[in-house]
């Protein structure tokens, strides 16, 4: 495709101006074909996301925990929704994006592939995964492309009650038994890791990045959202009266910032590229929905249709 | 081939008083459908006292590539503007 130096003069100044780029407006097709990646990678993350939690719905200790992780995992799918819908506006279909992620070919988020192995990682999942998203999710409020940032908009006001559910469990634990204690230490200790792998490749390995800020897609790099994340969360940790498991952990009073071990990159990469311990188990999981309910998309179009043809028969 | 229901847009009002205004889109086979859809995703914490769905064919856009010369002929009528008249400072009320 010739591009058309004045639609991309246009683009780049509203761009630099922060207007927001609109879906009918002209845009670089390399822009279009990031975001389309992004959004619906971030979409798929959303509702892959529901299996983790959803698996321990029905064995959450109390009524009211019962009914706040129900509401928590609802409003996954509702994200999910917002973000296929932002991504649709870009000329994909809905049908091509669950296509893509039933295939493999389409990636979400590394960290649904861990395992949940006790009711504290509910906590965990909610104070750490839900604490890292909204980490990489408030800045995006500012992305470029307006119906991913609206959609964003509606998401951060939504996942500040996912991360504090979380702490409550985490807290009521810390204070309980010691046997509870442990099991929220041994929570902490299993997801610490992997959610600072959320985060993503370092810059200095993320050859998206650099054009991703340039188009204000992104506004921080995986690295410095990584280290407020780290920022935000020790003293979470402390107050909890758990311990990080890392023993490089400490303040750098030059940097004004925590200084924090290396992350193991050869896991990251196995889980991406589909080794993890439940990648097989999540799409299969997906799969499984999507095909089961098909009989039900059919049966509301159909008598959707019906419905039609009666009441124009009717006039 | 798998269904494909039709694309709806959701319009919210969020209080008595005000328009609605425009929140995102979603998938539904008919309006009643779409509606209690609209109602399940967008208003779960009481966002809204009134809700339209309209199928998104329906939606005719202007093209923002004509933006300029579409919007123009309000360029040139700055006397449509309370500013564009001097009164004197001295005068309230007007
Ligand atoms: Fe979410
Ligand atoms: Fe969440």
């Amino acid at each position: 495709m010739v591009t058309h130096p004045d639609l991309q003069n246009q683009f780049d100044l509203q761009v630099a101006e922060d207007q927001r780029i609109e879906p009918k407006d002209w845009m670089p097709e390399p822009y279009r074909r990031t975001l389309v990646r992004q959004i619906s990678q971030h979409a798929h993350s959303e509702i892959v996301g529901m299996l983790p939690e959803g698996n321990w719905i029905t064995r959450a200790p109390s009524l009211r925990r019962k009914a706040v992780l129900l509401a928590k995992v609802q409003d996954e799918a509702g994200h999910g929704l917002y973000l296929y819908s932002a991504a649709e506006t870009l000329g994909t279909s809905r049908e091509q994006m669950i296509d893509d992620l039933h295939s493999g070919k389409a990636k979400y988020s590394s960290i649904f592939n861990y395992p949940t192995l006790s009711w504290a990682d509910m906590g965990a999942i909610g104070w750490l995964v839900d604490g890292a998203a909204i980490m990489n999710q408030v800045p995006l409020c500012r992305t470029s492309y307006g119906p991913y940032a609206r959609a964003m908009v509606r998401i951060c006001k939504e996942e500040s009650f996912h991360q504090r559910q979380g702490y409550e469990i985490m807290m009521t634990l810390a204070k309980g038994s010691e046997a509870q204690r442990a099991m929220a230490q041994d929570a902490l200790n299993r997801w610490w890791w992997p959610v600072l792998m959320m985060f993503g490749p370092k810059d200095d390995e993320s050859p998206n990045t650099a054009l991703s800020m340039q188009w204000k897609i992104k506004r921080f790099t995986n690295d410095e959202l990584r280290q407020k994340f780290v920022d935000a969360t020790v003293p979470q940790a402390e107050y909890l009266g758990l311990s990080i498991p890392d023993p490089d952990l400490k303040w750098n009073e030059t940097r004004g910032h925590y200084d924090f071990g290396s992350i193991n990159w050869d896991e990251f990469w196995e889980v991406v590229k589909g080794n993890g311990p439940c990648n097989r188990q999540r799409l299969e999981a997906r799969r499984k929905a999507h095909e089961e309910g098909a009989w039900v998309r059919e049966a509301a179009a159909a008598y959707a249709k019906k419905r039609m043809t009666n009441s124009s028969n009717d006039e | 081939m798998d269904t494909q229901w039709p694309l709806w847009e959701v319009f919210i009002r969020s209080k008595q008083g005000l328009d609605h205004k425009h929140v995102g889109s979603l998938h539904a086979a008919d309006a009643q459908m779409a509606m209690e859809n609209a109602r399940d995703v967008y208003t779960r914490r009481r966002e809204g006292v009134s809700i339209w769905v309209v199928e998104s064919k329906h939606i005719h856009a202007s093209n923002p590539d004509e933006q300029e010369a579409f919007f123009d002929p309000a360029d040139d009528k700055a006397y449509r503007h309370p500013t564009f008249y001097e009164v004197p400072d001295s005068l309230t009320h007007i």
